[in-house]
């Protein structure tokens, strides 16, 4: 491929140099500093992880057409979810937006060459990948039944599976998320580019920002404790095992210490896309710019403050149960300012049907219901009845699968062109937004039912009346998983054949889009000035928007035709 | 001030570079906080659920050598300090002298653990199934290699502790809790005296080329940094695991 | 016989309607919301539709009234939330006085459950309508939690410690329970069932058969056979003091406060002895953790309190230490 490429009828060239052209050769991958071939790297390791995550999900649907279960064992089911959730959480979704977006991302955005330190950087992905070999090598030698808690002294003392290599994987890969939230945060406090003040920077820098504050001080603990686990295992300290006079919900403590804010450092990359795409689409500045930006700032603060409320039925303290039960309410305090804020963004605005903004409406709604639903498992009174059920599986799912996961396909449709350069096809891309969403909603609607009817998760099989509402969920995942299908393969294709984009086909006013698509290995020519207020669109003349009157039609729209 | 640091192509300025690595040494240190935090939690608890224990525990410890180890390590601490102040102020022949004196101190601090590890391997007090906090009072002191003045302390102690505890059973699973913290924080911060030394190493080979001076010295600077870290949390874990509760009754 | 397509379960104690109250008025809030966000999204949609390629939307920044709006106004609806959430989990975390006990143990993958007069059942639980029921939750292994959805109520099975639930099944009838904390590889079959009778029917099946022995003669038993007997006389002039009148009651301790011995307490005394010292003693009872099984301690406290109305021996009127030393 070289870099005079033209497209018949395209009016762009991809440019003659670029990150991608800059160096060829497995060594130029392997060893480069560059946070955006990084970013790739990332980008085709967490790929892996999520058919590996989606193939246990797809048995684990399958398996449960049937009450007494169609396809596994009762033991290869429970390593089915456990495998499924470890794979999915840790290697997955909190890499998926920072590693690859935030990766890509933030140095161009706020006008830098490239993240603080480089080689930390690099070094990351390679404490990914070693973590995350680790836990194959437990999924491949007897797999791990445990469940993604790791409960003790259920993995400490009676699990037979292959607890340790996977305590160690994912002991190892917390080093990887604390060295990226360590990049961010420095990144973003001493790179930004002359005129890139703090409320110039994208929304999404911010609630990157914020989430690197919660690997940063999160994830040590949960490494910590996944060490004393493992350590129990090996060398029968008994710090988790009431047998030796130690405590088991010492450790739901400091697992929940972290995994709670975890939550976090899944949804608010999420919400850092949507915060630029709705802008983009709408053609008009985020409502509420400081409420958006402190929101994210406060999710991660009081996120730290609710973690006993996975603990409601332990039996831990009344009042400590009251106090989390209201520190949780406040949590939802931000969230909800933002999904306000996005939605009158959209109050007057030239609303356009691309793709991304499918994807972050998409996201509107879904983590509304995710998130309302996580309102009632707040509520100590109802708790007592949902704790553990299909109900909490439906509550994280719409909002890890509807909200994370559609703001990260979405994003990655957003951004593609500026990674690749070229377009895909929109109309395929339309068409499987639809059927995710409609998959989705299929397959963890009739969970929430099942949930208030009581069926407890990590069923490997279940009273008959349950049949019904299960057949439901495992049609829509096949729908689901169809829709991840679709893009998985349109989006390849793209990389060779697609339309060029050119550099800014939306068009957006974010820094990243005023550099070529895809961007020089240094992202700019020369150090850009910033000289504008973030999602302004009435003085940008660069953008080609003249206002309500179409003067200059077909040559300054975006490179495809929207409506 | 002929040599300076390269400046890496990310970076606009020294300065900037500077600031960079700094605040990265920082955020870094919080980070270490947090990760030994989760250890200090655990112990509190514990030692809060079984005071009885955790004294016996404590008093099996080798108060000597923690305490010489901890006057190395403060001692290791000036001279990293030292190290820093000669680059600050060019005297780059001082430089490896004073890193070099850190390193060995580490060593020897590393030395001296090896030696408790080993004594406390051959007392039976390595948890799993062989513990057994009353090896040595069942056993002569010689086999133990305690006075017999310390020998006949421990026999009374753990007396009392059975009875305080409420059983040898209790109290062995008890004190076997104790260990496995005292394993777990001392081995987690070895592990990062090794890590320093191999760091010191490091900058010993540079330093001795000249590398560090009034104007570049980031290096040396947090790895100080990271050095007079180690040291802090062993004067936490120094009194809570040797010193707290020496004398029960 | 339940329907194909069941969408809420029954409704079978006390809780349950307490609960359904407080679901409806979330899913009627949560709904609001939910279709406000979403009508506003879908009207907006195709309202502000962009109608030529180079439209650009109104250059809007904010509003702080709307903010502080949306800011407040959810706070008090959340507030009514968490409230009326708390009150009910208040009153389920505190069982009432005059509960009918139920000792309840886990184990990998079975429930083993004692009726108060030692009757035995193993996945299943017979109860009698109308009467405060509360479950002594213990687990011989990992953690369990016993749920039954018609009563919306569930609760952890710790090992290590006891934990209880109460509840007042209102309908007859038999409702499933389940074990609802993961376990293990039989964790989806570690069920069963609760039936719920009428009262008379309850006390005729619990008078009838079944020749599990009397937990008050098994605990006596163990009484002497562990040796608690060398300490603990009746007449409290033993090492320990003496079982009459101690269950329920308010127990002195060597610190100066004061502890309500339930069946916790005894578990403790028994397995951690020098947890709370009883005043006026010394801490020498042997911890018989690892000695007694579950089983055991529920058979042992079964004993202790069926000594709670025995004379106490010549115990002095509460404020003064007891008499154990000599
Ligand atoms: C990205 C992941 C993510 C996110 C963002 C959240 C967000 C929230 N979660 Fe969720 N949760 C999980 C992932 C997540 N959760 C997972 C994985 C589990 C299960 C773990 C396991 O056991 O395996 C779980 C479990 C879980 C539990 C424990 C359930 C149990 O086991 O019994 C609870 C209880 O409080 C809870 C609460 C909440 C709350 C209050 C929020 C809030 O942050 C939500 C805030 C958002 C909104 C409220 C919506 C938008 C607001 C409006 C539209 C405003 C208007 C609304 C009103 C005023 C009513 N979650
Ligand atoms: C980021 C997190 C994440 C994601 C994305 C998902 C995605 C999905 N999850 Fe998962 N889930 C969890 C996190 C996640 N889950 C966690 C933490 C648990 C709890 C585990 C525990 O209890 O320990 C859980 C548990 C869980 C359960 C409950 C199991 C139980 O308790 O017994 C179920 C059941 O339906 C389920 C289903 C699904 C489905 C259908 C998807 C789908 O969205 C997946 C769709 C994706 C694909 C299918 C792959 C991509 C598609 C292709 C490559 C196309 C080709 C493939 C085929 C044709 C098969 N999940
Ligand atoms: C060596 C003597 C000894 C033996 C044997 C002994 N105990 Fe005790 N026990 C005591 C003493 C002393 C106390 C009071 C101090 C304390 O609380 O630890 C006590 C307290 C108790 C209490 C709390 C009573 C209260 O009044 O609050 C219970 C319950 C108890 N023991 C049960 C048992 C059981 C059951 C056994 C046998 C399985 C047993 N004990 C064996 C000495 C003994
Ligand atoms: Cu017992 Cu699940
Ligand atoms: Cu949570």
């Amino acid at each position: 491929m070289s870099g005079t490429t033209t497209s018949s009828g395209g009016e762009y060239q991809l440019p003659r140099e670029h990150y991608l052209n800059a160096s060829y050769g497995i060594r130029s991958w392997l060893l480069t500093t560059d946070h955006k071939r990084i970013a790739l790297l990332y980008l085709a390791a967490v790929t892996f992880f999520f058919f590996v995550g989606g193939i246990f999900a797809t048995l684990i649907r399958i398996h449960l057409l049937t009450p007494n279960g169609l396809l596994v064992t009762p033991e290869t089911y429970n390593k089915l979810f456990t495998m499924h959730g470890v794979a999915m959480v840790f290697f997955f979704l909190i890499p998926s937006i920072p590693a690859i977006l935030g990766n890509f991302l933030i140095p161009i955005m706020i006008g830098a060459k490239d993240l603080a330190f480089p080689k930390i950087n690099l070094l990351s992905w390679y404490v990914y990948i070693i973590g995350g070999c680790f836990v194959l090598y437990s999924f491949g030698t007897g797999g791990l039944d445990t469940g993604w808690t790791f409960y003790t002294p259920l993995s400490s003392v009676y699990s037979n599976s292959a607890v340790t290599p996977a305590v160690i994987g994912i002991f190892i890969n917390g080093f990887s998320s604390i060295l990226t939230g360590l990049n961010f945060v420095v990144t973003v406090h001493t790179m930004r580019a002359p005129g890139m003040t703090w409320f110039r920077l994208p929304l999404f820098v911010w609630s990157h920002y914020a989430t690197s504050l919660i690997m940063i001080l999160g994830t040590p603990v949960i490494a910590i404790t996944v060490l004393l686990a493992g350590l129990e295992r090996i060398f029968h300290f008994g710090f988790f095992n009431p047998a030796y006079g130690g405590d088991p919900i010492l450790f739901q403590h400091l697992f929940w210490f972290y995994s709670h804010p975890a939550v976090y450092i899944m949804i608010l990359p999420a919400m850092g896309v949507v915060s630029e795409i709705i802008p983009t689409f709408v053609r008009k500045p985020i409502f509420g710019y400081s409420f958006v930006a402190a929101s994210s700032i406060g999710i991660a603060v009081i996120g730290f403050l609710v973690w006993a409320h996975h603990m409601f039925v332990t039996g831990e303290a009344t009042y400590a149960a009251i106090a989390f039960s209201f520190l949780s309410y406040l949590v939802a305090i931000p969230s909800a300012v933002k999904v306000f804020n996005w939605t009158a963004t959209l109050y007057k605005g030239s609303i356009s049907y691309d793709t991304p903004m499918l994807y972050a409406l998409g996201f509107i709604g879904l983590f509304t219901i995710g998130g309302l639903t996580g309102l009632f498992l707040a509520c100590l009174g109802l708790d007592i009845h949902l704790h553990d059920t299909y109900f909490v599986i439906a509550h994280f799912h719409y909002i890890m699968v509807g909200g994370a996961v559609m703001g990260y396909v979405g994003g990655l449709h957003f951004w593609w062109p500026k990674i690749t350069g070229r377009l895909y096809p929109e109309f395929l891309a339309r068409a499987a937004a639809i059927i995710l969403f409609i998959g989705f909603n299929l397959t963890f609607f009739p969970q929430f039912i099942l949930g208030g009817l009581g069926m407890p998760r990590r069923y490997h099989n279940y009273p008959p009346e349950f049949q019904v509402l299960n057949v439901m969920s495992t049609a829509g995942a096949s729908i689901l998983a169809l829709g991840y299908l679709l893009p998985m393969l349109y989006l390849t294709w793209s990389m060779r054949y697609g339309k060029i984009a050119g550099p800014n086909p939306w068009p957006a006013t974010g820094l990243e889009w005023k550099t070529d698509s895809p961007p020089l290995t240094e992202n700019f020519r020369e150090t850009p000035e910033v000289d504008w207020e973030p999602y302004d669109f009435v003085h940008r003349p660069d953008l080609g928007l003249t206002g309500s009157k179409p003067k200059l039609p077909g040559k300054l729209s975006p490179a495809h035709g929207d409506d | 001030m002929h040599r300076t640091g390269e400046l890496y192509g990310q970076y606009k300025t020294l300065e900037q570079q500077k600031e960079t690595a700094t605040l990265g040494m920082w955020v870094f240190l919080v980070t270490e906080i947090l990760f030994f935090g989760g250890m200090f939690l655990t112990y509190a608890i514990n030692r809060h659920e079984y005071p009885t224990a955790f004294g016996v525990g404590g008093n099996m410890l080798d108060l000597n050598l923690g305490f010489a180890n901890t006057v190395v390590l403060i001692a290791s601490s000036f001279t990293m300090a030292m190290s820093v102040w000669s680059a600050q102020t060019s005297n780059k022949k001082l430089v490896p002298i004073f890193l070099i004196f850190t390193l060995i101190l580490g060593i020897v601090f590393l030395g001296v653990k090896v030696v408790e590890y080993k004594q406390k391997f051959d007392h039976h007090l390595i948890p799993g199934h062989g513990f057994d906090i009353t090896y040595c009072s069942k056993q002569p002191a010689a086999v133990c290699g305690i006075s017999e003045e310390d020998h006949a302390k421990e026999i009374t102690e753990i007396k009392e502790g059975i009875e305080a505890d409420g059983g040898l059973v209790a109290l062995n699973a008890h004190a076997q809790l104790y260990f496995s913290l005292y394993f777990g924080m001392t081995g987690l911060h070895a592990l990062h005296m090794i890590v320093g030394a191999g760091l010191l190493v490091w900058l010993i080979l540079e330093s001795r080329k000249g590398r560090f001076d009034a104007n570049y010295n980031t290096p040396v600077e947090n790895i100080g940094l990271y050095w007079h870290f180690v040291d802090i949390v062993w004067i936490f874990l120094f009194p809570l695991l040797y010193l707290i509760n020496r004398h029960l009754a | 016989m339940q329907s194909q397509l069941p969408l809420y379960p029954e409704s079978a104690s006390n809780f349950s309607s307490q609960v359904d109250g407080l679901m409806l008025f979330m899913v009627a809030v949560c709904l609001f919301f939910g279709a406000l966000i979403c009508v506003a999204v879908v009207y907006f949609f195709f309202r502000y539709r962009r109608k030529t390629a180079d439209e650009i939307g109104a250059p809007i920044h904010g509003d702080l009234r709307l903010e502080i709006t949306w800011i407040v106004l959810p706070f008090f609806l959340l507030m009514a939330m968490f409230g009326w959430g708390a009150v009910i989990y208040v009153d389920y975390r505190h069982a009432p006085p005059d509960t009918l006990d139920v000792y309840v143990i886990g184990k990998q993958w079975m429930w083993k459950l004692q009726q108060p007069n030692g009757r035995r059942e193993i996945n299943e639980l017979h109860v009698p309508v109308d009467r405060n029921v509360r479950l002594i939750l213990a687990s011989e292994d990992v953690i369990h939690d016993f749920s039954v959805p018609a009563f919306r109520v569930k609760m952890d099975v710790m090992p290590g410690h006891y934990n209880s639930m109460w509840f007042k099944p209102t309908k007859t009838g038999r409702y499933h329970f389940f074990c609802s904390q993961y376990c293990g590889t039989s964790h989806a079959i570690m069920g069963g069932w609760v039936t719920v009778m009428e009262q008379d029917e309850y006390a005729a099946w619990l008078a009838g058969s079944t020749n599990s022995g009397d937990p008050v003669a098994e605990g006596a038993k163990l009484y002497n056979d562990l040796a608690c007997n060398t300490c603990h006389l009746p007449d409290g002039k033993g090492r320990g003091p003496s079982y009459n009148g101690v269950y329920g009651s308010k127990v002195k301790l060597a610190d100066g406060s004061a502890v309500l011995a339930d069946d916790a307490y005894i578990r403790e005394s028994i397995l951690q002895p020098n947890a709370k010292i009883v005043a006026g003693f010394q801490p020498v009872m042997p911890s018989f953790q690892g000695l007694v099984t579950e089983d055991q301690i529920i058979a042992l406290t079964a004993y202790i309190k069926a000594q709670k109305d025995q004379p106490v021996p010549g115990k002095p009127a509460a404020g003064e230490p007891a008499t154990g030393k000599k």
